[in-house]
């Protein structure tokens, strides 16, 4: 080539770079975008991909036939030992994820190489129960949306990597923090507050996109005066917990936002708050212009257990035994599986996917019914799920392919719980207690002490169609896709490629550090990528060429 | 925030003006101290300090030697770029019984010897109970079972009897014993390192670290402890003995 000629090209490319800056300068993040986000499979552009949660991806290129073809296309390693639970947003190409705790990255989808970092530094009065984490960011316009452990909201130019408006949402001094991941519904980012196992009250809040300026803020636990703030003993309500620290799921139709709420504190000791403990361990549907409250259900009233219920919820319209209903599906640290109404919040149907033993059945209003004696004592009790629960707080998945809700969780776990301590497992390996690490642990259980599972559920029966099987446990969430794939993971570090209609398992790959997240998957140029963070690091896979 | 108001009251009436250093620490130091543990550290320490990998507060195990200022500074601020938190709200004088109180956990683990001679069970342990085909002692013996050079700290005179007379009784997570029998070849049985959901490591009888596919094998699992039981082999002094020897192995001080 010329030096001419080189000119020439370099001036075509710039053009084409201008062209291409002036096309993409347009192409923004609606809310039209977000809100039918399923239509563009090549990208992920909320939590869950889409805003009923549903974990699903309509790529179908990666599929039964040729997931064996998979292979590592990049690896990011992340500057940071905390835990890895971020789900990345990719949008046109572009990817972002959370550097735990609260640095922004912009990474190339299809390389992993990085464009820009966001770095912000969290107060030192930043506490967190369990770790220094973020589970992911939210996205409109041209601007990334990120809570941080010191309590903040932060809007942060999408291009550019840097701040464009901070807000504070809670005290950080008071023991409150953040780490779900925003959620965007039209001009609004919408955001929970965590720190349920400290003094605090739950608080959900509602922040203009532009402005970052406060709309509405709704607390979980109600105020004197209010309905539901008799189910506090004295000033218990002041304190009670019921945080919401996983982001919620949003209804176009009916213009509702479900968020699932804590445990109420103090965590494993009720005495100083008799009653039900509104709006712990529940569901609240909120008017997403307002905050009003439409209807709630509890999962577990008065939960001295800990059995948080901020597992992201799912919708799904389905035909449900034989009519068609607008549905909620729910797996529940209480070891319970869930089908509501989301309409109505009317309970349909529920039971214990797991070893269940403090309760024995449901009344009419899908109320449980408490096995007298099963709560914390002085000399302790054997109490089943375990601490941790039947599932934590990690994503399931729904697959409108099958119809099968597709959840990773723990069998066979229980705990020791004794009035107002930490309570203990049951079973040789007292590592079951200590939340999800980086690292691989050696690990020593039998399955009479506790595994891991990937089950697939029948939305009718609420019974396994299938079972996947783990020797250790896991805190990995599912992703179901178009190709009929379920790939998950858990503390082992493997990524496993299941069929999502047998749970046969057809491909998998060590990543050398513990699953903490759920996997996504999108697509540049044509090419499907499958990610997940393991240990420190986000790794993508792809066919072979 | 109204616990440690009445600590603080308790504190004041009890003349406890200024922060006591841990060696000096009182009865109340570590008690209160216990119950600051167990509210502030406990959830990923865990109730008896030992769930985080390298770390056992019972046996006085830190990652690296700590002096008390060093670990008073880390319950305060944390370790940066660690999942170790700040404490914000923690007051230094209440930091500073919480590391009384860790300082006070390896003695009270600790118990007097047995009435035994541990000169006496020194000489069995190594001669006619045949401890060292499996154990190791300072550098001496075999590596299937436990090591045995700290076993005086990390074990109480009960425990010890109960593992001699039945071995199966209790058996800690890292030492199960585990055999695979691969679809051609005869059993291996050995010492569980590790195993998933595709995959078992174990340490064989030859001491050699061996991964089998699990995919390759016929059949695998638990199996009992090799350690035999020395109720008909020991008589009552003698079993006194050898306990009084393994009290006795303290080890060197955890680097």
């Amino acid at each position: 080539m010329t030096y001419r000629n080189r000119r020439l090209a370099v001036l075509a490319c710039g053009l084409a770079a201008t062209l291409a800056a002036s096309f993409a300068a347009e192409a923004q993040v609606s809310f039209e975008r977000l809100l039918n986000a399923d239509r563009e499979p090549e990208n992920w552009l909320n939590y869950s991909s889409t805003l009923d949660n549903q974990r699903y991806s309509r790529l179908d290129q990666i599929d039964t036939g040729n997931v064996t073809e998979l292979e590592l296309a990049w690896v990011w390693q992340a500057r940071s030992l905390e835990k890895f639970e971020a789900t990345p947003l990719v949008v046109d190409g572009v990817l972002y994820t959370v550097q735990a705790p609260n640095d922004v990255v912009a990474l190339d989808a299809a390389t992993g190489r990085v464009f820009w970092t966001y770095h912000h530094e969290p107060s030192p009065a930043a506490r967190t129960c369990c770790g220094r984490v973020n589970r992911g960011l939210a996205i409109l316009g041209d601007t990334l949306f990120m809570g941080t452990i010191d309590a903040h909201l932060l809007a942060i130019d999408a291009r550019s990597g840097t701040l464009v408006w901070d807000t504070v949402v809670a005290d950080a001094t008071q023991n409150y923090s953040i780490t779900m991941s925003p959620m965007v519904v039209r001009d609004k980012v919408m955001i929970g507050t965590a720190g349920g196992d400290f003094a605090t009250r739950g608080q959900i809040a509602a922040f203009n996109v532009e402005t970052g300026k406060e709309v509405w803020r709704f607390y979980t636990i109600p105020g004197p005066g209010e309905p539901g703030n008799e189910t506090w003993a004295g000033d218990s309500w002041r304190i009670g917990g019921a945080a919401v620290w996983n982001t919620g799921a949003y209804d176009p139709e009916t213009n509702l936002a479900f968020w699932g709420t804590g445990n109420p504190q103090p965590d494993w000791d009720g005495r100083e708050r008799r009653g039900d403990n509104l709006y712990s361990d529940s569901v609240v549907a909120l008017d997403a212009d307002t905050g009003k409250l439409a209807w709630h259900y509890q999962f577990t009233p008065h939960d001295e257990l800990d059995y948080d219920s901020t597992q992201p919820p799912v919708l799904a319209d389905i035909v449900w035994r034989g009519e068609p209903r607008k549905v909620m599906l729910w797996a529940n640290r209480n070891g319970l599986m869930y089908v509501l109404d989301r309409v109505t919040g009317k309970f349909l149907f529920g039971k214990p996917y797991v070893k269940v033993n403090w309760m024995d059945g449901f009344d009419a209003d899908g109320r449980p019914q408490r096995v007298p004696g099963m709560l914390p004592s002085p000399e302790g009790t054997l109490i089943r799920p375990h601490v941790h629960g039947a599932i934590n707080w990690a994503p399931p998945s729904f697959s409108p392919r099958t119809g099968l809700f597709y959840v990773a969780h723990w069998e066979n776990s229980g705990i020791m719980a004794i009035e107002g301590q930490f309570p203990q497992s049951v079973g040789i390996n007292r590592r079951q207690t200590a939340m999800g690490q980086v690292n691989l642990e050696p690990f020593f259980n039998n399955d009479e002490e506790a595994y891991g599972v990937v089950r697939a559920y029948n939305t009718d029966t609420l019974e396994p169609a299938w079972e996947f099987k783990m020797t250790d446990i896991t805190w990995g969430g599912v992703l179901t896709t178009a190709g009929d794939l379920a790939f998950s993971g858990g503390r082992e570090g493997y990524l496993l490629g299941l069929d999502a209609r047998s749970g046969e398992l057809l491909w998998r790959e060590s990543l050398g550090g513990q699953i903490n997240s759920a996997p996504m998957s999108y697509a540049v140029d044509g090419k499907q990528y499958v990610a997940i963070a393991a240990g420190s690091a986000l790794f993508a896979f792809t066919l072979r060429e | 925030m109204k616990g440690f108001v009445q600590t603080l009251f308790l504190a004041l009436a009890l003349g406890l003006t200024a922060p006591a250093p841990a060696q000096h620490a009182t009865a109340f130091d570590i008690e209160d101290g216990g119950r600051a543990f167990e509210t502030a550290c406990a959830a990923c320490h865990g109730p008896d300090g030992n769930l985080i990998a390298g770390i056992d507060f019972r046996r006085g195990v830190f990652r690296r030697p700590l002096t008390d200022a060093e670990i008073t500074d880390i319950i305060l601020h944390g370790i940066p770029n660690t999942p170790m938190p700040a404490t914000p709200g923690m007051s230094e004088e209440q930091a500073v019984r919480i590391v009384a109180y860790l300082r006070s956990l390896p003695e009270a683990f600790t118990e007097p010897a047995a009435v035994g001679d541990a000169a006496r069970g020194r000489e069995i342990f190594a001669g006619t109970g045949n401890c060292l085909d499996c154990h190791r002692v300072a550098g001496q013996g075999a590596r299937l079972g436990p090591d045995l050079s700290r076993i005086g700290l990390d074990r109480r005179v009960a425990e010890l009897e109960l593992a001699l007379l039945d071995p199966d009784a209790e058996v800690q997570p890292a030492h199960r014993t585990f055999t695979v029998t691969p679809k051609r070849g005869a059993p291996v049985t050995g010492r569980l390192l590790n195993h998933d959901t595709f995959t078992v490591q174990l340490m064989d009888d030859q001491e050699r670290l061996r991964l089998f596919q699990k995919s390759e094998l016929r059949d695998f699992g638990f199996t009992n402890s090799p350690m035999p039981s020395y109720r008909d082999t020991l008589d009552a002094q003698a079993l006194a003995d050898v306990v009084s020897y393994l009290v006795s192995l303290r080890g060197e001080s955890t680097p």
